[in-house]
């Protein structure tokens, strides 16, 4: 029997709703490198806030056994006291302070009553040689790379004597080289006795680092695949991560594709809205015709949000290039209202951050985007909104007592039914949805289909930007698959598989 | 019948939390009246309530459109009730220039200070805070300077009549009782309770959810009392002020344009959620422009009044005004995070802020104290606000 440094039993967590791990068992052995792989929402990122004490004790059922003792986290610090910390995909340093106080942060030198600066910055130092980052401590965040911060967070994660370090995609946002650099530190760790958990949808990197390889699907554990016991190549993964059945989730349909291309997108390039330096979307080109569906595939990060709205108006980015065409004809569109007017809606993966009003009612934001359609000089017909709503509110089977109810008040396919209905009422010819079941349950994301089907028959052209793959391949005609800011495959529904999907991500992750 | 009970009393409760800030006034009115032993409700007295509060609800309906965008506030009011009054003193005053010129003069540099301010909030996005913070510096400084710290007095009669005068018609106001504010009062009753009982009518017809009759006559008959109680009052002293009439035609325009207009739509959605609204195709930073050039322009008008009613210009008014107007959309419901808020919820916070002022001096409560008062007032209306969002929050999940 191998010493184990963790072992998680029979894990369940809920969400209302969503049952997010469903009996998951999983057991890390001292000094190795563990990883997780598995697609976006599956359920790796829950698994390790559970670990961590993000969810305390109690909020999920089963038990956590480290280090030989069961565990009760009931927060972080909790946790980190035990040796485990976790390293987010969304850095958590602060900008404007220095190295090392950020690696202090929350565990300063001295009192907390008197700050010992001068070993808070030698030991920075010392963390910093360890970690092979070339800085000095007093240096500010801001003024570092993404991948040197990211070796910043593992020497803080050093500096509370780690003996189970944990990485949620710590390489997604670098360079090859940078990437190496990392690897090879995780490598060097292990040597030291560091027992690593690294989440990744890098293949050829997990090949390289890891040891064993636990692959979740929808919140269950698939397998566990050792790899010194048998070969593992990165189509034995892909089986893996995607191998779920495909059951009647989609209604039926049929192409109204028409020849006729009304939206033509050449060479678009946009760069990052902060940090102008980082290319988000890269040299795209991108056809759409009338009645077609078209998906874009690809995991999250992946530019397809940025690159839908930057079409739309500019609404995101900064010194974008490359010509637009709708209809066949070159136009520019500056800001959302000229996109509204050229016939585009873009329907946000963010419905309450970016999409409705959630304070006021379903009239509202029914005719917010289009409040000329139902005003005379700028003087709003209350009783023409009102029956408008209605009308919008039926078609799309919106569940709420009247337009008057509060859309914060409604369930997330409620909300989503909205936030279509909206965009619906402004009657574009091209409808871009971004992720346009996200977090709805299964029933509601049919209806959703069915309004998708409608409105290609009725003539107009969809995007539809997705990370569920099964969805990309029940509902569109074609599909692209974008990785890493670039277009890197395009594929006709019929001949499309997962697999050739996911392969084709993966294949620019391990070419670049 | 258990069902039923509780049914009336969810109903009950519902009035309850959507009229508190109604029924607060009335309670704290009430215990006003009281322990003046009536003089709170002697003619005169109510009289001056109106004549006090008028600058309190113009500036606190243009800081309501402030606070809409996203509980931005403009700390500059009372520097440009200041700034205007010197400016229309001096003017009017000082060098004699014709009263109507002079008025559309100040109400242009009202406009002229909302387009600085509007400018580096809206275009350049400094935090309205401190946009609004160095004005209130800039302003005040450059009205005294203008006053060179002395007070400006002796506007013209005419000018003052415009906004202090008493609405007088011979035939029916001769006497010791002005019928024209009986009458007005009336005519105001007439006009709501047609309106609305047309209105409920029509969305009946068309088949929209009409208020219950219960409710509605309810509210016709509470609002019809105070009115007329309110003109009765009126006309047992000097009859209306023109003032009254100001205020009624500015709470009418704005009521209309924050409930009927797109653009009073717009001020909604933003504080509502930003982003979203631009997504909608709403040029969001008009919006937070003119918000900033209404607020000062009604500002402009403050100061006239003001400058009317103490008859001078100096250098110390407008003083604390911007709390005043920022206080009372607090108390009116206007939610600390924009967004939400009514014109005519504003007017009743205004009025409490009024009656608060006005029956802690009746009373003789040291004027020390009566900063305390209106400070926890303000502070518990806002409490409630939140908490009361919170709890919703939660019945929700």
């Amino acid at each position: 029997m191998s010493d184990h440094i963790l072992e998680m039993r029979h894990i369940t967590k809920e969400f209302p709703g969503v049952k997010a791990l469903d009996d998951v068992s999983l057991e890390v052995r001292r000094g190795e490198i563990h990883a997780l792989v598995g697609e976006n929402g599956a359920g790796k990122s829950t698994l390790m806030n559970v670990l961590s004490g993000i969810y305390p004790f109690g909020s999920y059922t089963g038990e956590i056994v480290y280090d030989g003792t069961v565990c009760h986290f009931q927060k972080i610090r909790d946790s980190e006291k035990s040796g485990i910390v976790i390293i987010h995909q969304e850095l958590a340093l602060v900008p404007y302070l220095s190295i090392a106080e950020n690696m202090f942060l929350g565990n300063e030198r001295g009192s907390a009553m008197n700050i010992d600066w001068n070993e808070t910055y030698a030991k920075a130092d010392e963390l910093l040689a360890v970690v092979g980052l070339q800085e000095s401590s007093h240096t500010l965040i801001k003024d570092i790379g993404i991948g040197k911060q990211q070796l910043v967070e593992i020497a803080k994660a050093l500096s509370k004597n780690v003996k189970l370090l944990i990485l949620d995609e710590p390489t997604a946002s670098l360079n090859e080289s940078d990437s190496m650099k990392l690897l090879n530190l995780l490598k060097e760790f292990k040597k030291k006795g560091v027992t690593s958990i690294i989440i990744s949808h890098k293949l050829n990197e997990i090949a390289y680092v890891a040891d064993q390889i636990t692959i979740i699907r929808d919140g269950a554990v698939i397998e566990t695949l050792d790899m010194a016991e048998q070969a593992v190549d990165e189509a034995r993964i892909i089986r893996g991560m995607v191998g779920r059945e495909l059951t009647n989730r989609f209604p039926k349909r049929e192409s109204h594709v028409q020849d006729e291309v009304v939206l033509e997108v050449e060479h678009w390039s946009v760069q990052h809205a902060l940090y102008s330096d980082r290319t988000v979307v890269d040299d795209v080109s991108f056809k759409l015709k009338k009645g077609e569906v078209v998906g874009i595939a690809g995991l999250m990060g992946a530019g397809r949000t940025e690159f839908a709205m930057s079409i739309f108006g500019k609404s995101y980015g900064n010194n974008i290039r490359g010509t637009l065409k709708i209809h066949g004809k070159e136009v520019v569109l500056s800001n959302e209202q000229a996109a509204i007017k050229h016939g585009l809606a873009y329907v946000t993966e963010d419905r309450k951050g970016n999409g409705l009003i959630l304070s006021n009612p379903i009239r509202v934001n029914t005719t917010l985007a289009r409040l000329d359609k139902v005003s005379r000089r700028h003087v709003i017909d209350l009783d023409l909104e009102h029956k408008q709503a209605v009308v919008m509110k039926e078609k799309l089977g919106v569940k709420s007592p009247s337009v008057e109810q509060n859309v914060g008040n409604l369930s997330g396919g409620n909300q989503q039914k909205v936030l279509l209905a909206k965009w619906m009422f402004a009657e574009p010819d091209i409808m871009i949805l971004d992720e346009p079941t996200r977090g709805i349950d299964v029933g509601a994301k049919y209806e959703i289909y069915c309004i998708i089907n409608d409105l290609v028959a009725a003539g107009k052209s969809v995007v539809m930007i997705s990370s569920e793959m099964p969805e990309v391949l029940g509902m569109c005609d074609r599909i692209y698959v974008m990785s890493q800011g670039k277009i890197v495959g395009e594929m006709d529904a019929n001949s499309a598989t997962q697999e050739r999907i996911m392969s084709s991500i993966l294949s620019v992750n391990k070419g670049a | 019948m258990s069902s039923n009970k509780t049914a009336v009393w969810e109903r009950a409760k519902a009035f309850l939390l959507k009229n508190t800030m109604v029924i607060a006034l009335g309670l704290v009115y009430l215990f006003f009246v009281i322990r003046s032993e009536g003089r709170m409700f002697l003619p005169q007295n109510i009289n001056n309530l109106i004549m006090q509060n008028s600058y309190v609800v113009i500036l606190a309906v243009g800081m309501l459109l402030c606070i809409l965008t996203g509980g931005n506030i403009d700390l500059s009011v009372g520097a440009t009730v200041c700034l205007v009054g010197a400016i229309a003193g001096v003017l009017m005053v000082n060098l004699g220039w014709n009263i109507y010129l002079v008025m559309i003069i100040c109400l242009l540099c009202g406009v002229l200070i909302g387009v600085w301010q509007g400018f580096w909030i809206a275009y350049v996005r400094i935090p309205p805070f401190i946009v609004t913070l160095a004005g209130m510096l800039l302003f005040r400084g450059l009205a005294q300077s203008i006053l060179g710290g002395l007070t400006i007095s002796g506007f013209s009669e005419d000018y003052l009549a415009i906004f202090n005068n008493y609405v007088f018609i011979p035939a029916l106001d001769s006497g010791a009782i002005k019928y024209s504010s009986i009458i007005f009062g009336v005519v105001c009753c007439v006009i709501y309770i047609v309106a609305t009982i047309w209105g409920n009518l029509n969305k009946k017809r068309k088949g929209y959810t009409a208020e219950k009759p219960a409710s509605l006559y309810a509210k016709i008959v509470m609002l019809c009392t105070i009115v007329m109680l309110l003109m009765y009052k009126l006309s047992l002293y000097k009859g209306i002020p023109y003032i009254l009439l100001w205020l009624i035609g500015i709470v009418a325009v704005y009521t209309y344009i924050t409930a009927k207009t797109t653009f009073g739509r717009h001020f909604y959605a933003l504080g509502g959620n930003e982003k979203a609204t631009k997504l909608s195709g709403i040029n969001t930073n008009r919006i937070y422009f003119s918000a900033y050039v209404n607020v000062s322009f009604l500002s402009a008008l403050a100061a006239l009044v003001v400058a009317a009613r103490f008859t001078s210009a100096n250098p110390a008014a407008g003083t604390n005004y911007e709390l005043d107007a920022i206080g009372s959309c607090f108390i009116g419901g206007a939610s600390a995070y924009g967004g939400i808020g009514k014109v005519s919820g504003v007017v009743v916070g205004a009025v409490l802020m009024g009656v608060l002022n006005l029956g802690m001096n009746i009373i003789g409560v040291d004027s020390n104290f009566q900063k305390v008062v209106k400070g926890l007032v303000l502070l518990i209306a806002v409490i409630f606000d939140v908490v009361s969002k919170r709890r919703a929050v939660k019945s929700i999940a």
